[in-house]
């Protein structure tokens, strides 16, 4: 047979242990399958490319969209990635191992993932916080699983009607066949309504409530009595944010919130069409029994030196089976170190500049936006990053517009608005040229 | 060999139980611990009331986790709150610490579970 | 690998900084109340960028991976994850595309999507693909949640149940419960497959199916399928294919043709995408036809792992259909050829034709005498380390005390498989005549075996300035 790259064994080779395990062909080995399903043709597969073909197959793919600068948000943030950032990653020690289930060998992973742990508590002040989940729509799930799994004997959960729709998506897929009742706390004025929250109280059934700390009209909502409304009807209050934002804004803990979810993403990671990207979540030490996931913990080795582990594992489906707190296995480990090299590079001044530019921007594009006459505001709320306007032209004009001139922006809402974000990869001369397209 | 306390009933699930007037005292037999290995922490049950045969908390090890069952109907009345913070000491003695105490339902109950004869018999198959 | 004790917190120093960006709008002050910002700014690192590149590279030199040397992980499939891959990820015109885009702008991606599509329902006969699910597991709840949904579907809402044999993975039951199911264990049988008499009393109308992974757990290839496949069927239940284990049937068997309904692939196991120290995985669902009106389900953001589906791609690519049909029978080939060369040394429950992986219960001389205990296999895995190895999958299956689960995959040579076995044969000689050697490996790897119960009793979750 001719050699493949990535199959080491030679005709010499396999004959060699054919003949040591006792058969005579490798199909003898498949003898156990009853041989109508065993397939002896070819499948209808393309022919085998070589590393060229499939580098030339990739880069014409890559080829066929035009290259946009992207002013859009809604969940997934066009930051400046940091040159450090995929070195690191792309180290082989870190890409190709997996779960540090053997810890005398996987010291690296399991630093990182306690520095990462580290840093998540930090940005929202929680006590403790998982090693990750596959992205912030997943995260919200989980909470949203855990209010019901500590508030035992109550099952309805709230969530605001401003929470990113992708986030509702995913945690009304997760409700349904897990059999939670979910209710809506309705948005006024463009911001998740207190009054709304204390009606559905109401009921006595609720195990607790997910609210944006940053909506999906990019206003900066703001939660004082939420907490407290909550608290005093034991239910729990879950803060969806976004992390990079917390670098400036009053954190979970600040507004008394007992879990805070949100996607790691805008913490550098690239928008790579959706994905990989890693789901975050911490919570008071109340209910850390009851947080899904890896978690790692420090302790030391027979010889008394600090050493890290996986620790509470009795949480997790290899233990506890269908009584786990979650299915979770995998995670997006590699996803976490990405945003660990990020703050690392970045520090709190760092992480103040990107929130400093980006709000900035943000600011001068809303005004911008408004003299074309175009667009009208919608609502009268704080905003950081990214804002909605309602718009008085023909949406699909306008984007055909943008894309024309490389832009993607004015991205439509549900709500029939559009939606502006800017960051610090943008200058006021991009942004300048982002208006005169319009 | 696991050692088996006289004058306690024990359960199939390895609880044992001491009565003392109206009360039940719960804990896990000798059996039960070194089965779990080193047991790392306790969950404790609400003062609420609790089915025989029904969870009511359970134990974790490193690499294990245990349900707890209560061998008798009734209400918690106190939970060990030294488990909570020594969680050990179901490994160091486990006869002489209980989880939870039981004011009694149906004493009637009691019948259903082993003597010491019994179960050392039990756990020896 | 060498020992290194520092943590990112600890190289900081007040004024230094590892970022650069421009200074337009760098000091402009937020719009905002100071009632919605935080009091202080969070504690993070202050470091140099070359703080930062060699405190990660010291991290990285006491891990191993697979570029490092050989790792059996059963179950795990940790083959050779190629180069080729990396770079294809790491096109700057797929990293650049926002997720919301118009498909008009995102034709490339849209191609990429389609063609793993096609491509994979080929290689496991099903219909068509989602790609919204991140790992296995999540795979499996999505498969699971469509199961439900097409009972639903026909009002058929008393199925409740699935069935799951008692050596399936962790996640299988764990992902039944999250998705609202009942389970129902069915136990193996002496050959360590499906016991069918055992199956047939738990078929009736509260079945909404069976999750199975074949082979299973034990790498035994579970050959009543067809049998079972008509059972369960028969009771107007769908048969749920778990694809932790699809290696050793790639190009060789499809799940599709063994009369499963629903599927997951793990593209991080058989499709060479690297495991990243824990994710990120992707694990795409496949339908047969009647169930491709119910892919729509959305079980994550936006449209899954898309940079770990660019990978498995280009490794489909890079096998054509000239080499897909030797990759399962190579990684059976290397299972069956260490389990014959070592069960003269370590125990072979089940004697059989293994696919991938096998299991072994331990060591047939563990060196137990009186006074003495014996080698267990948490000491045979610690003690492989201290030779430049990986351990196996240890204690798991279930179904046995000390299993030792060992799946070499398709990417190891016969000298790499070789070595190997002359190690575990020096290990087994080891626990015969002392088994203390074992007890207190490893002796040369970064750490020694840490005190994982006081980590658990009394858990250190985050770093905290001492001063």
């Amino acid at each position: 047979m001719a050699g493949f790259c990535y199959f080491p064994q030679t005709g010499e080779d396999i004959r060699q242990m054919l003949d040591r395990i006792g058969v005579t062909s490798m199909d003898d080995l498949y003898c156990d399958v009853p041989p109508e399903f065993l397939h002896k043709e070819e499948l209808n597969l393309p022919d085998a490319m070589s590393e060229q073909q499939v580098r030339h197959f990739f880069e014409s793919l890559a080829a066929m969209d035009p290259k946009l600068k992207v002013f859009v948000g809604a969940g997934a943030y066009d930051h400046y990635v940091p040159a450090v950032i995929p070195y690191i990653t792309s180290r082989s020690e870190f890409l190709t191992a997996y779960t540090p289930y053997q810890c005398e060998i996987s010291q690296g992973t399991l630093r990182y993932i306690f520095e990462y742990q580290t840093m998540i508590c930090n940005l929202t002040g929680l006590d403790v916080s998982n090693a990750s989940v596959y992205d912030g729509s997943t995260a919200a799930a989980e909470a949203m699983r855990m209010c019901v799994a500590c508030a035992r004997r109550k099952n309805t959960v709230l969530l605001s009607k401003a929470l990113l729709p992708q986030v509702l998506g995913v945690v009304k897929t997760y409700a349904k066949y897990a059999g939670i009742r979910l209710a809506f706390i309705e948005a006024e004025g463009g911001r998740t309504s207190l009054a709304s929250l204390k009606a559905q109280l109401e009921s006595g059934d609720v195990a607790g409530a997910i609210v944006p700390s940053v909506n999906r009209y990019g206003i900066v909502e703001d939660l004082t009595g939420f907490a407290e409304a909550l608290h005093a009807c034991d239910a729990l209050l879950v803060q969806y944010c976004d992390p990079s934002a917390l670098a400036v804004l009053k954190t979970p803990a600040e507004w008394d919130a007992d879990i805070a979810v949100g996607d790691g993403q805008s913490l550098g990671i690239p928008l790579c069409y959706g994905g990989p990207y890693v789901g975050f979540m911490a919570c008071k030490k109340a209910y850390m029994r009851k947080l899904p996931g890896r978690i790692v913990g420090q302790t030391v080795d027979a010889q008394g030196r600090r050493a890290f582990v996986l620790t509470l594992q009795a949480r997790e489906q290899h233990i506890r089976r269908e009584k786990a707190t979650s299915n979770i296995c995998s995670n997006e480990s590699l996803m976490a170190l990405w945003v660990t090299v990020y703050l690392s590079l970045m520090g709190p001044e760092g992480m103040r500049q990107v929130n400093a530019k980006s709000s900035a921007g943000a600011h001068y594009l809303y005004e911008k936006l408004l003299e074309t006459g175009k667009f009208e505001p919608v609502f009268d709320a704080p905003f950081l990053k990214e804002f909605v306007l309602k718009p008085l032209c023909n949406v699909n004009e306008l984007q055909q517009r943008l894309c024309d001139a490389g832009f993607f922006a004015a991205l439509k809402t549900e709500e029939g608005y559009v939606s502006f974000c800017v960051t610090e990869k943008h200058n006021r001369a991009e942004i300048d040229a982002l208006v005169a397209a319009i | 060999m696991s050692k088996v306390q006289e004058g306690l009933l024990y359960s199939e699930s390895h609880e044992w139980v001491r009565v003392e007037g109206p009360n039940a005292f719960v804990g896990i037999s000798d059996f039960a611990q070194e089965e779990m290995g080193d047991i790392t922490y306790v969950d404790l049950p609400d003062l609420d009331n609790v089915l025989k045969g029904e969870e009511f908390g359970a134990l974790e090890s490193v690499k294990a986790s245990s349900d707890l069952y209560s061998p008798v109907t009734g209400t918690v009345s106190e939970r060990n709150l030294d488990l909570e913070d020594a969680p050990e000491l179901l490994n160091e003695d486990p006869y002489g610490n209980w989880i939870i105490r039981v004011h009694l339902a149906n004493p009637a109950e009691l019948d259903d579970l082993m003597d010491a004869e019994a179960y050392a018999q039990f756990i020896a198959k | 690998m060498r020992y290194y004790d520092k943590l990112v917190f600890e190289l900081s120093k007040p004024g230094r900084s590892g970022f650069s960006l421009s200074q337009e709008w760098a000091d402009a002050p937020l719009d905002l109340d100071p009632a919605l910002l935080r009091v202080e700014a969070p504690v993070l690192p202050e470091v140099s960028e070359v703080d930062v590149v060699r405190h990660y590279t010291n991290l990285s030199q006491m891990n191993f991976g697979v570029d490092t040397g050989f790792y059996p992980l059963g179950s795990c499939t940790m083959k050779y994850n190629p180069k080729i891959n990396e770079e294809i990820a790491a096109l700057p015109a797929f990293l650049g595309l926002h997720p919301l885009q118009d498909p008009e702008t995102v034709k490339g991606a849209r191609t990429v999507l389609d063609w793993t599509d096609r491509l994979l329902a080929e290689i496991t006969g099903m219909k068509h693909f989602t790609f919204k699910p991140c790992a296995g597991a999540h795979g499996e709840l999505t498969g699971l949640m469509i199961l439900r949904e097409y009972h639903l579907s026909r009002g058929d809402e008393g199925r409740t149940k699935v069935i799951v044999p008692d050596s399936a993975h962790g996640t299988n039951p764990a992902s039944a419960a999250v998705c609202g199911l009942e389970i129902v264990e069915v136990k193996s049988n002496a050959a360590g497959l499906v016991d069918v008499e055992e199956l047939k009393p738990l078929l009736g109308p509260d079945i909404a199916g069976i999750m199975m992974t074949n082979p299973n757990t034990l790498g035994l290839f579970e050959k009543d399928i067809k049998e079972i496949a008509a059972l369960v069927h028969g009771c107007g239940g769908l048969l749920y294919y778990d694809g932790a284990n699809m290696n050793p049937l790639l190009g060789a068997v499809r799940p599709g043709d063994m009369g499963f309904d629903i599927m997951h692939l793990n593209l991080h196991k058989t499709f060479s995408t690297p495991h990243g120290g824990g994710g990120p995985g992707s694990g795409p669902v496949g339908v047969a036809e009647h169930l491709v009106p119910f892919l729509g389900v959305s079980t994550s953001g936006f449209h899954g792992n898309f940079g770990v589906i660019l990978r498995a791609l280009a490794y489909i690519l890079m096998l054509g259909k000239q080499n897909v049909h030797l990759a399962g029978r190579l990684a059976t080939l290397n299972a069956n050829y260490i389990k014959e060369c070592l069960r003269d040394a370590y125990k072979l429950p089940i004697d059989s034709v293994c696919k991938h992986e096998f299991v072994f219960d331990g060591l047939i001389d563990d060196g137990a005498c009186e006074g003495k205990a014996g080698a267990t296999t948490l000491d045979v895995a610690k003690r492989l380390l201290d030779f430049g190895y990986h351990a196996p999958t240890i204690y798991f299956p279930l179904l046995f005390h000390q299993a030792l689960m060992i799946e070499p995959t398709e990417t190891e040579s016969k000298e790499t498989l070789d070595d190997f076995i002359a190690v575990m044969h020096k290990i087994a000689e080891e626990a015969a005549a002392d088994p203390n050697i074992l007890h207190a490996a490893p002796h040369n790897a970064p750490i020694s075996r840490p005190d994982e119960t006081t980590a658990a009793r009394n858990p250190i979750l985050k770093w905290e300035n001492e001063n």
